[in-house]
C-alpha cells in the first residue's frame, strides 16, 4: 500500500508513449511513413480493384473469339483505337483479357493461400498447443510434405484431380500447409516462453483458455504476413502450373499464365502477347511481396520503436 | 562427425518411409485403376493382366505395399510408359544436365548476390540499400519461365548472342564420358565444346538463378548489417587490420553462414523453377523428362522421380548440414 504511489508514478511515466496503441495500429503508423509500403500497398489496392470490378472496367466481353481474323499465325493486330492493347492469341481484346485475368488470379490466389493458411494453421495449432507425441506426430507429416519441392507437390495433385480451376487451387494451396504449419507452431511455441502466459499458468487458468484466449492470437501475427507473401507466391505458381499444362482446360479462359503459354507459338511475330501478362504477373507479385516485406518488418518488436 | 551423419541418415527413414506410402496410394488415387494409370490408355489387356501380376495389383494393398517397397530396395523404380526404359537410369541419365544448370545458376546467384548483399548490408537504410533491395526482388517476383521467355527472345532470337534450345551443338560431335558436358570438353581436352555447353547454360542459368539471388542477397545483407556492428569487428579496426581482412576474414566468414542455410532451403525452389527453365530451353534434364512426363500422363515416370528427387534433395541437405563445420568452427566442436 505505501509503495502505490510511488509504483504509479514511475511506470505511468514510462509508458506513456506506448498507451492507447496495440501492436497493429503501431505497425500500421510505421507502414505508412514507409515508400516501399505505400507502393506494395497501391499496387495491391489497384489489383483488388480491377479484379473485383472486371466486369464495369473491361470494354468488351472475356474469351469472345470476335476477331480471330485480326490475330493469325503471319500477323497479330498490335494497339488500335478499338483495342488499346491490341488482340489476344484467340482473338479476343487483350485489355479485356488481362482484366478478367486479375479476377482469376485474385480467386485462385485467395482460395490456395486460404486453404494453405487453414489447414496449415490448424496442423500448426495442434502441433503447437498439445506438444508431445502429438507435436511429434504432426511435425513428421509435415516433414514429409516439405521433402517434396512444392511444385511436384502440386503436380502430383493436380494429376489426381484432372486439369481445372480448383484441382489448382487445391494443389497449390497444399504445397502451402507445411509453410503455415511450421510457422505458427513455431511461434506458439516461442510463446510458451513468455512471462505473460507464465503469469496466466500461475493464476491458474485453464490450458485452453491460455492457448485460445492468450497464445493463439499473440501468434497470428507472421501467419498473417506470410499469407500476404504467400499471394505473391500463389499468383506465380499459378502461372507455373498452366505453363507446364496444369492449368484450367479452356485454352480461352482469361489467365494470365495461360495468356503466355499459348501466346508462345505466335512469339517471334508478336511478343507483347507473352509480355503485357507477364508484366501483370510480375506487377501483381510484387505488390503483395512489398506489403508483406514491410509488414513483417513493422510488425517486428525488435522495430517498436 | 561420423556420429553425426548416422544419426541424420536414421532420421531420414520416417520421412522416406512416409513419402513411399502417400506415392503408394497416390497412384491407387489416379483416375481409372492403377494398371491402366500405369500402362497408359493403349494397353493390351495381357499388358494389364502381366501389371496386375507384377505389382500384384489383385492382392490385398498390405501385401501390395511390401511388393512396391521389394521393389524400391531392388532398385526398381517402374518403367517408364513413353519410353519403355527404366525410371531409375532414365533419372540418372537425365540428373548431369539438371546438376549443371543448377551449378550455373548457383553460381551466378552468389557471384552476384553475396557483393550486393554486401553492399546493402554496409550501407543499410541508405537509397543504394533500398534499390538493391528492390532490383534483387524483382527478380523473384517475375515467373522464372516468363523471364527465360524473356531472356529466349531478347538474346537468343532477336540479337542471336546465344542458341535458344538445347545443352551443346550437335556438330560439335563431342564425346561424353560423365555426362557434365562441360567437364567432358575439360576432361576429353574438346575445349570448344566446353565453352559450348557453357554457353548453351547462361541464359537458363540467369533466368533460373533468379530465384535463389533475391534470397541471397537479404540473406548476406541482414548477416552483414549485423556483424558489422559486433566488438570484434572494432576490434580488428583497432588492431589496425586492413579492410580487405577485417571483409574476408571477419565480416564474410560470420555473415555467410546463415546465407548457407538459405541456399540448402533453396534446393527445392531452385529445382521446381529447374523444371520450367529446362522446357523452355530444351535442356535434356530431369525437368524436360518431366515435363513430358506430366504431358503423357507417364505416371510411373512422376512416382518414381518424386520419390527420387525428395531422395537426392534430402542428400543435399544433409550435406549443406556437414558444411556448416568447415565454416563455422563451433559446429565443429560440439
Amino acid at each position: 500500500m505505501t509503495a502505490e504511489p510511488v509504483t504509479t508514478a514511475s511506470t505511468a511515466k514510462r509508458r506513456e508513449p506506448e498507451r492507447g496503441e496495440s501492436l497493429w495500429r503501431g505497425a500500421f503508423r510505421r507502414l505508412s511513413r514507409r515508400p516501399v509500403a505505400i507502393a506494395g500497398a497501391v499496387i495491391v489496392f489497384l489489383f483488388l480493384l480491377v479484379a473485383l470490378l472486371a466486369p464495369l472496367l473491361a470494354p468488351y466481353e472475356p474469351a469472345s473469339t470476335e476477331w480471330t481474323e485480326l490475330s493469325t499465325p503471319y500477323w497479330v493486330q498490335g494497339h488500335s483505337p478499338d483495342h488499346p492493347l491490341g488482340i489476344d492469341r484467340w482473338g479476343s481484346d487483350m485489355l479485356t483479357q488481362l482484366i478478367y485475368g486479375a479476377r482469376q488470379s485474385l480467386i485462385i490466389g485467395v482460395v490456395a493461400t486460404a486453404i494453405g493458411l487453414v489447414a496449415g494453421a490448424a496442423l500448426g495449432a495442434l502441433a503447437g498447443a498439445f506438444g508431445g507425441w502429438v507435436d511429434m506426430i504432426v511435425m513428421r507429416f509435415v516433414d514429409i510434405m516439405l521433402s517434396v519441392p512444392s511444385l511436384l507437390l502440386a503436380i502430383s495433385i493436380a494429376a489426381i484431380m484432372g486439369k481445372s480451376s480448383m484441382a489448382l487451387m487445391i494443389a497449390i494451396g497444399v504445397g502451402q500447409v507445411p509453410i503455415f504449419a511450421r510457422l505458427l507452431r513455431g511461434s506458439m511455441l516461442g510463446q510458451n516462453e513468455a512471462d505473460y502466459v507464465l503469469a496466466a499458468n500461475a493464476l491458474g487458468l485453464r490450458k485452453r483458455t491460455i492457448v485460445m484466449g492468450h497464445v493463439l492470437p499473440n501468434s497470428l501475427g507472421p501467419t498473417i504476413v506470410q499469407a500476404t507473401l504467400n499471394l505473391a507466391t500463389a499468383i506465380i505458381e499459378v502461372a507455373a502450373l498452366s505453363y507446364l499444362g496444369l492449368g484450367e482446360g479452356d485454352p480461352a479462359v482469361a489467365e494470365w499464365g495461360r495468356m503466355i503459354v499459348s501466346a508462345q507459338d505466335r512469339f517471334e511475330i508478336a511478343p507483347w502477347l507473352a509480355f503485357y501478362p507477364g508484366i501483370c504477373i510480375a506487377v501483381t507479385a510484387l505488390g503483395f511481396t512489398l506489403l508483406g516485406e514491410s509488414l513483417r518488418e513493422a510488425l517486428d518488436p525488435k522495430q517498436r520503436r | 562427425m561420423l556420429r553425426f551423419v548416422v544419426i541424420r541418415l536414421a532420421q531420414l527413414l520416417p520421412t522416406l518411409f512416409g513419402l513411399s506410402i502417400l506415392l503408394f496410394a497416390w497412384v491407387r488415387a489416379l483416375p481409372g485403376d492403377p494398371a491402366q494409370a500405369l500402362l497408359g490408355d493403349r494397353a493390351t489387356p495381357e499388358a494389364i493382366d502381366r501389371i496386375n501380376e507384377t505389382y500384384g495389383f489383385n492382392e490385398p494393398l498390405l501385401t501390395q505395399y511390401g511388393m512396391y517397397l521389394a521393389a524400391l530396395f531392388r532398385g526398381d523404380f517402374g518403367e517408364s510408359i513413353r519410353m519403355h526404359e527404366p525410371v531409375l537410369s532414365a533419372f540418372f541419365d537425365k540428373l548431369p544436365a539438371t546438376i549443371e544448370l543448377s551449378v550455373v545458376a548457383l553460381a551466378f546467384a552468389v557471384v552476384v548476390g553475396v557483393p550486393l548483399g554486401y553492399i546493402a548490408g554496409r550501407r543499410a537504410g541508405t537509397n543504394v540499400d533500398g534499390g538493391i533491395v528492390v532490383l534483387s526482388l524483382i527478380g523473384s517476383v517475375v515467373p522464372v519461365f516468363f523471364l527465360a521467355l524473356l531472356l529466349k527472345y531478347v538474346f537468343a532470337i532477336e540479337l542471336e548472342i546465344f542458341d535458344s534450345v538445347g545443352r551443346q551443338n550437335a556438330r560439335l560431335d563431342a564425346t561424353h564420358t560423365t555426362g557434365f558436358y562441360i567437364l567432358d570438353g575439360i576432361i576429353n581436352v574438346q575445349f570448344a565444346a566446353a565453352w559450348d555447353a557453357f554457353k548453351h547454360l547462361i541464359l537458363p542459368g540467369l533466368a533460373l538463378g533468379t530465384i535463389p539471388l533475391a534470397v541471397i542477397v537479404r540473406q548476406t545483407r541482414g548477416a552483414v548489417s549485423e556483424v558489422i556492428h559486433e566488438d570484434y569487428i572494432r576490434t580488428a579496426r583497432a588492431k589496425g587490420l586492413r579492410s580487405i581482412t577485417i571483409t574476408v576474414r571477419h565480416v564474410m566468414r560470420n555473415a555467410l553462414l546463415p546465407v548457407v542455410t538459405t541456399l540448402g532451403l533453396q534446393l527445392g525452389l531452385l529445382f521446381s523453377g529447374a523444371v520450367l527453365t529446362e522446357t523452355v530451353f530444351a535442356l535434356d534434364g530431369v525437368g524436360q523428362y518431366l515435363y513430358q512426363a506430366i504431358q503423357d500422363r507417364d505416371y510411373p515416370v512422376l512416382q518414381g522421380f518424386i520419390l527420387l528427387i525428395a531422395l537426392l534433395y534430402a542428400l543435399i541437405t544433409l550435406l549443406v548440414d556437414l558444411s556448416y563445420g568447415f565454416i563455422d568452427p563451433r559446429v565443429r566442436e560440439s
